[in-house]
């Protein structure tokens, strides 16, 4: 049993109010009058009730019985509208089926951390929403005590109903919760064991599934207000130009269009939030009454840029050898690959050291060194950016989908000279977020635009637009070096990681804290293309290299490859090097040893190639075995099978699909994906010719498996990601003979067929 | 600007918007039937697939004036109660993430088991190929076109 202090004053009880009463979004019809039945396909009606009463601002009852819900975290696909609600509902003690779901505005008096980042949103709330839960039930039952006049600890209740069995009485919390709203709040809870879960822990269907089956309007993209007008953008066509002038006497001739204007998004002088990154600052806008008439005037504008002037100034590119100078200029994805190959590494910096690598290296019998490479690349959400702004009055109603919308009100705020409280932020159900809607510029160019024109507009980017924005991820590289002695131990471990922009180092995970004598280092090189957090930021390419790392290391050791993983794991676990180590080795060691007998690994694979991983991020540990087979050059994926330790399990289904999504994403990325440059421009603009994986290409069959421990429940948006990318490129290597160190992987596997041929 | 008579979803409609308008915003923003989404507008990624006359067709890349007589179905018009074979068997294998792109996804696959009720894998793979989903629920799909697949032929 745990006690825990409920941290809610009775004030932000009292505030919430306004917001759960008048929490409804504009245009949209959110509160469902019918709600999919559990059993698919078949509508149960929830009747509506007459009157709704505020317990706390994270839920309200009806006089029937009906609980609504707010999820307050922004809903991209990672499923926390359904599971963050399970929470709540679990220590109300209600009935699932009488619940509905809405999504909660922005309000940070109630809800703390509303972010969908970081595959942090069920880790955090974990403690908060289940004590939501359980204050509100508490305040029920004192409710009810004080009706009855009977001992609190008299009475018990389930799915909604409490029950004194002293006097044989009953009553639905929808007819005590006009008396529990006025309950003063406890000040302590009392919540569940977790073998007393009713809810948590078993499958429920996503609450906004059958609205999209249907086709109903849930997200940003899909906001219509009478009275709204189209904005798009035009941005300049490469990265270090700037606007200089326009011809708009055409555009602004087009049926339709209302206006063609330039907005400064971030001016110069604005404090900026860290979600505050764009590349374009400066940008031309047309405003229209459809979308079809302001995407043709665009393509009638005539707009000059020019080069930015920092871009023609003469910067050291190397510190260590100032007589090296030249200009950034319009950047190359050559010239990143260059640069990284020969410069970046000479500016390391060392970021953790153990014992004596150089010695270790020096007295090495053999030394192996490899190294990875991955390119920039889009988020690419299905649902390009967009997002409705109605600035009017000194105050500003934005809705649409974004990760971070308390940064953006924030931003919002700075940038017109807003008061927070006149800011009012509601997220829509995201069509994908992947890092690309933490960074709110799209929302602020809204809010900019609609307070030029005085009136409501909904700001909505092209594909073109989406994916020659920036914000990506940018290419990275990684040289691993391992020492052995002459009986083939391993007695170094040497990883020098950098990238454009930002390096993909984690210094403190594994093999940190396996090997003695153990060395970090770690750059950048500047560039003008911005780059942003992407599924498991840095993560989603060092896992994959040092996974394939390790993969080659075991070979050359003579060694299995999971079982040379357990030895290291052992070895930090029993006898760690260093103390910031920051991964838990028996957890790791036991994704492994699932993986191994959950795939088979000990008898012969009938795939031409199998390949495993694991890796620790978001504070879970993924293993993954691949198996493959390739036919004309094109993998064959038959089968990946999954393990994972995310602790407790909120809504299984659901997260067996997060980690079959995550799985097929990292596949993709790993062999299809790259977004590359030339002269400043992104030679990806669109599907055509931006390569996403795809139905074919999907893996045949994915087995998921979850570590049943008890622990308090971490992330799962993003772990999945990141180590199949090893486990591919060591299956590739089984099925090929290659290793292959740069991504995208196809292009490598069919160039080393072609040299096979030749 | 000129006048055009659609039949949508079984209801005629008439519409006043340049006869290049793609059918995908006609529906978007003049008949605010919005479960017909917008992913790339070059018939790449298959958000925007309808029906005409039962066949999937990407919306993005059909100008309002080549539609005249021919039908034209939605998500919003593929059953009355969101009960068909297909919508209910994405719902048994609570197939969305995002959810985005599934409007799509749900029409390719009724579109395909109107003409082979019956599809082998390889099949499905093929039909569906056309259709991205960015959160990678590609088995989900292929598990419930099967689905809906026996529940067609029981």
């Amino acid at each position: 049993m745990s006690k825990v202090k409920t941290g809610m004053g009775r004030r932000s009880f009292i505030k919430n109010v306004s917001l759960a009463g008048g929490g409804l979004l504009i245009g949209f019809n959110w509160l469902a009058c019918k709600r999919a039945a559990e059993e698919s396909g078949k509508e149960m009606a929830l009747e509506m009730p007459e009157e709704w009463f505020e317990i706390n601002g994270y839920l309200k009852i009806g006089d029937n019985g009906v609980v609504t819900i707010y999820s307050p975290n922004p809903e991209i696909g990672q499923n926390v509208k359904t599971a963050m609600p399970m929470l709540v509902a679990e220590e109300l003690d209600v009935d699932w089926s009488n619940v509905i779901v809405e999504q909660a505005p922005l309000n940070t008096d109630i809800f703390s951390r509303q972010i969908a980042g970081g595959s942090q949103s069920i880790r955090q709330s974990w403690e908060p929403l289940r004590m939501a839960g359980a204050t509100a039930r508490q305040m029920l039952l004192i409710a009810a005590a004080k009706e009855w006049d009977v001992p609190l600890s008299e009475l018990t209740v389930e799915n909604g109903i409490i029950t004194h069995s002293g006097s044989d009485r009953s009553i639905g919390y929808g007819e005590i919760a006009k008396f529990a709203a006025k309950v003063e709040v406890p000040e302590e809870v009392v919540l569940k064991e977790n073998n007393n879960f009713k809810i948590i822990g078993t499958s429920r269907k996503n609450v906004d599934a059958k609205k999209i089956v249907t086709g109903q309007p849930l997200f940003g993209l899909d906001v219509n207000r009478d009275d709204m007008l189209i904005a798009m953008i035009v941005q300049p066509p490469a990265f270090g130009l700037r606007f200089k002038s326009m011809d708009a006497d055409d555009a602004r001739k087009m049926p339709g269009i209302k206006d063609v204007f330039t907005i400064d998004t971030y001016p110069d002088d604005m404090e900026k939030e860290w979600s505050d990154v764009a590349a374009f600052s400066k940008l031309v806008v047309v405003v229209g009454e459809s979308t079809w008439q302001v995407m043709k005037a665009k393509k009638a504008l005539k707009v000059e840029w020019d080069l930015k002037p920092e871009l023609t100034e003469e910067i050291v590119i190397l510190e260590k050898s100032p007589a090296l100078r030249d200009t950034l200029g319009l950047e190359n994805s050559e010239t990143h690959e260059s640069l990284m190959a020969n410069i970046g590494p000479e500016e390391s910096q060392m970021v953790r050291k153990d014992g004596d690598p150089e010695a270790a290296f020096k007295n090495a019998a053999r030394v192996i060194e490899r190294s990875y490479s991955c390119p920039f690349l889009a988020h690419n959400c299905m649902e390009p950016m967009n997002f409705f702004a109605n600035v009017t009055n000194g105050k500003a109603e934005l809705l649409g989908p974004i990760q971070t919308p308390e940064f953006a009100e924030k931003s919002v705020s700075k940038r017109l000279g807003l008061d927070l409280e006149n800011i009012d932020i509601q997220m829509t159900r995201m069509g994908g977020g992947f890092g690309r809607r933490l960074y709110g510029n799209f929302l602020v160019e809204a809010a900019v635009i609609s307070d030029k024109i005085g009136a409501p507009v909904k700001l909505v980017y092209t594909r073109e637009d989406d994916m020659t924005n920036g914000v990506y991820r940018p290419a990275y590289q990684v040289t691993y070096r391992a020492a052995l002695d002459g009986n083939n131990n391993l007695t170094a471990f040497h990883v020098n990681a950098g990238g454009v922009g930002e390096s993909p180092l984690f210094a403190n995970r594994f093999p940190a804290g396996a090997v003695d004598n153990y060395l970090a280092e770690s750059w950048t090189i500047d560039s003008h293309i911005s780059i942003g957090a992407f599924r498991a930021p840095r993560s989603n390419f060092i896992a994959g290299a040092e996974q394939s790392f390790l993969d080659e290391l075991a070979e050359e050791m003579g060694k299995d490859p999971i079982q040379f993983r357990l030895d290291m794991l052992e070895r930090a676990g029993t006898d760690p090097v260093g103390e910031n180590n920051d991964y838990d080795p028996a957890r790791y060691a036991g994704v492994l040893e699932v993986v191994r007998d959950k795939s088979g690994w000990n008898t012969a694979s009938t795939a031409s190639g199998r390949g495993v991983a694991a890796y620790y991020c978001h504070n879970s540990y993924v293993a993954q075995v691949l198996e493959m087979d390739l036919e004309d050059n094109q993998p064959v994926i038959d089968k990946v099978t999954c393990v994972v330790d995310c602790g407790i399990v909120v809504n299984p289904d659901a997260a067996i699909n997060m980690v079959e999504g995550g799985t097929i994403d990292g596949i993709g990325h790993a062999l299809y994906s790259e977004l590359t440059f030339k002269d400043g421009v992104s030679q990806q603009s669109n599907f055509d010719s931006y390569r996403l994986i795809r139905h074919r290409e999907a893996p045949k069959k994915i087995d998921v498996h979850f570590i049943e421990n008890g622990m308090d429940p971490t992330g799962l948006g993003e772990p999945p990601f990141p180590p199949v990318q090893g486990a591919l490129a060591n299956a590739l290597y089984r099925a090929t003979g290659k290793r292959i160190y740069k991504q995208p992987f196809l292009p490598e596997i069919k160039a080393e067929s072609r040299e096979i041929k030749t | 600007m000129a006048q055009f008579d659609v039949n949508i979803n079984g209801k005629n409609l008439s519409v006043d918007v340049d006869p290049d308008t793609p059918l995908l915003w006609v529906l978007r923003d003049h008949l605010k039937l919005v479960g017909t989404k917008y992913g790339c507008g070059i018939a790449q990624c298959g958000a925007c697939t309808v029906h005409l006359n039962g066949n999937a067709v990407r919306s993005c890349q059909l100008p309002v004036s080549s539609i005249k007589e021919n039908k034209i179905t939605t998500i919003e018009g593929l059953s009355e109660e969101g009960d068909h074979p297909v919508q209910k068997a994405w719902l048994e294998h609570d197939v969305p993430q995002c959810g985005y792109c599934q409007a799509g996804q749900i029409m390719s696959a009724a579109s395909l088991l109107n003409s082979n009720p019956s599809p082998s894998d390889a099949e499905i793979e093929n039909a569906m190929n056309g259709n991205i989903c960015r959160c990678g629920t590609y088995t989900r799909i292929k598990a419930a076109i099967k689905t809906a697949s026996n529940s067609q032929i029981a």
